[in-house]
């Protein structure tokens, strides 16, 4: 119980910060929408969008402004030397690592909230045709890359070059996520959804999730500690 | 949670993604999937000149790269020890 | 320890300088012909690939949870050896597939997941190279990652239906290309083993000489 109350504790404080100054949200989601844009008009011909341009922007927009997000809420940990603060009080590295990640995914959910619907408008794709299906995927997708992204981005604050590391180690590592991700939106986005390939794409997501979480679980404090 | 039910976890999951379907597009040409069958000479033989310079492109260029490293392996260790005698060399002396 | 690299090497090259006879020696396939011999070498580098991938991965763990430095040194060899090997797989593999599925590379399942495997050694190289000091933990949380990924680089082939022979080409080999094949795979392990105890041996040594200058310098 204490370990829950202790997760709660960081994510917390990382959301009373968050509704605070709105900074990284607001920031994030212009950068997803001006990431949707961009790639609207490169995919665009006479007027109509690509087929299955969709699925593809979607998911290369949640990684970009993940990625962005990511660097910006460790980015004001480092500022505000307050990791080291986190690091010294008693929470285990697990609550810590689990706090840091829950934030992160109540953020880029925020985020999802307006670039789905937006992904949806500006490619007439049917993304809510299947929404339980949907929501499964965006949610273990977000859940992978977000849990490697946490671990990595914590682990970051402290080297050199940061900035230009976090995406250099991040997107190899995840891409496996990302392609399931898109090949499990694409299935759902023929004129006729492909639904049980769908579900296979959302268990290979499962899958990752379980693994990715696990290995961010168990090298998270050895990294952490000096 | 502990170790033990995380990597059960893991387990029950590898069984339940297990029955998963292919469903990529069928390949253009589906040269020897699942065994080679083996034959004396080629029947293919008036494309043999392209793919000897392919078999020997890819012989060439592993032979050059690994033994590249090998050199460059040798040489930088080569490097590192003489440093080192001289660094003790010049400590001796002091 | 070091005494013994001479030696193994000039087996190991001895080795190599007979592969091409036993491989030359060795019937073509009914459909391929001529290219498929790069077969013998193409599939012992995707061998030699996973064992350098496990050895960084083995190491990376063994550092971050005890924190001692031949482990460190053996996850730098093995990340190392890992982005050549696959660097060799990743140009062979293509020089193949032109003659004998018609273009130079395909988005399969395996091909994707050996190059995404290749870039996250790339990346470990990177961040070893870039990070600053500390960067030999975080490098080592990269490399579990790689080797996590090996099974799946060698399931992918036969879960996934794709352009790249399934691992039942190599159980199925008849005699005459057995014996050629298992014979370049030692080879090749030999190798990578040797190079990776090289380039180890390379890393400890240049960490003495950093302590060594530290110490002179009080």
């Amino acid at each position: 119980m204490r370990f829950i109350r202790d997760v709660w504790t960081v994510t917390r404080k990382d959301l009373l910060i968050e509704t605070r100054t709105r900074e990284i949200v607001l920031t994030t989601m212009f950068f997803a929408l001006a990431c949707v844009m961009v790639f609207a008009f490169g995919f665009v011909r006479e007027g109509r969008p690509v087929q299955d341009a969709a699925a593809g922007i979607l998911w290369i927009a949640i990684a970009f402004s993940g990625t962005l997000a990511l660097g910006r809420a460790f980015e004001r940990e480092r500022q505000g030397e307050t990791l080291r603060a986190l690091l010294i009080s008693p929470i285990d590295r697990p609550a810590l690592y689990l706090g840091k990640l829950l934030g992160i995914l109540i953020l880029l959910a925020a985020v999802e909230l307006l670039v789905v619907p937006m992904v949806a408008l500006m490619f007439q794709a049917p993304l809510f045709d299947y929404p339980l299906l949907m929501l499964g995927l965006i949610a273990a997708g977000t859940l992978g890359f977000a849990a490697v992204g946490t671990l990595f981005a914590a682990m970051l604050v402290r080297a050199r070059s940061r900035d230009v590391m976090l995406p250099v180690l991040l997107y190899p590592i995840t891409i496996p996520v990302i392609i399931a991700g898109v090949r499990g939106t694409a299935a759902l986005l023929q004129p006729e959804a492909d639904q049980p390939m769908a579900r296979m794409w959302l268990s290979m997501l499962v899958f990752f999730d379980v693994v990715f979480v696990t290995i961010s679980l168990w090298t998270f404090e050895p990294v952490m500690t000096d | 949670m502990k170790p033990i039910a995380r990597l059960l976890l893991i387990v029950i999951v590898l069984f339940a993604a297990a029955p998963l379907s292919a469903q990529q597009q069928p390949p253009p040409k589906p040269a020897a999937q699942d065994a080679f069958v083996p034959v004396d000479t080629p029947n293919n033989q008036q494309e043999t000149i392209p793919a000897q310079r392919l078999v020997g492109i890819a012989y060439g260029l592993i032979w050059v790269l690994l033994l590249g490293y090998v050199w460059s392996v040798r040489s930088r260790l080569a490097r590192v020890e003489r440093e080192m005698e001289a660094l003790n060399r010049r400590t001796a002396r002091q | 320890m070091q005494k013994l690299f001479t030696p193994l090497l000039i087996v190991v090259a001895a080795m190599f300088a007979y592969a091409p006879i036993m491989i030359l020696n060795a019937p073509y396939e009914s459909t391929m012909g001529l290219v498929q011999k790069i077969f013998y070498f193409h599939a012992s580098l995707g061998m030699a690939m996973f064992l350098a991938a496990f050895a960084s991965g083995i190491g990376s763990g063994v550092f971050l949870f005890t924190r001692r430095s031949w482990a460190d040194h053996l996850a730098v060899a093995g990340a190392e050896l890992t982005s050549i090997i696959g660097f060799l797989v990743l140009v062979t593999g293509p020089l193949w597939a032109r003659k004998a599925w018609g273009v130079w590379w395909q988005w399969d399942a395996r091909l994707t997941s050996t190059l995404v495997m290749w870039m996250i050694f790339n990346a470990y190289l990177l961040l070893r190279r870039y990070g600053g000091p500390g960067s030999e933990r975080l490098a080592a949380a990269v490399a579990l990652f790689g080797m996590a990924n090996v099974p799946f680089v060698y399931w992918s082939v036969n879960v996934w239906r794709t352009l790249h022979p399934k691992t039942s080409v190599i159980p199925s080999l008849v005699p005459g290309m057995r014996g050629p094949f298992w014979f370049c795979v030692l080879a090749f392990v030999l190798l990578t083993t040797l190079l990776i105890a090289m380039r180890t041996e390379l890393e400890k040594r240049r960490q003495q000489l950093d302590e060594l200058y530290l110490a002179a310098e009080e």
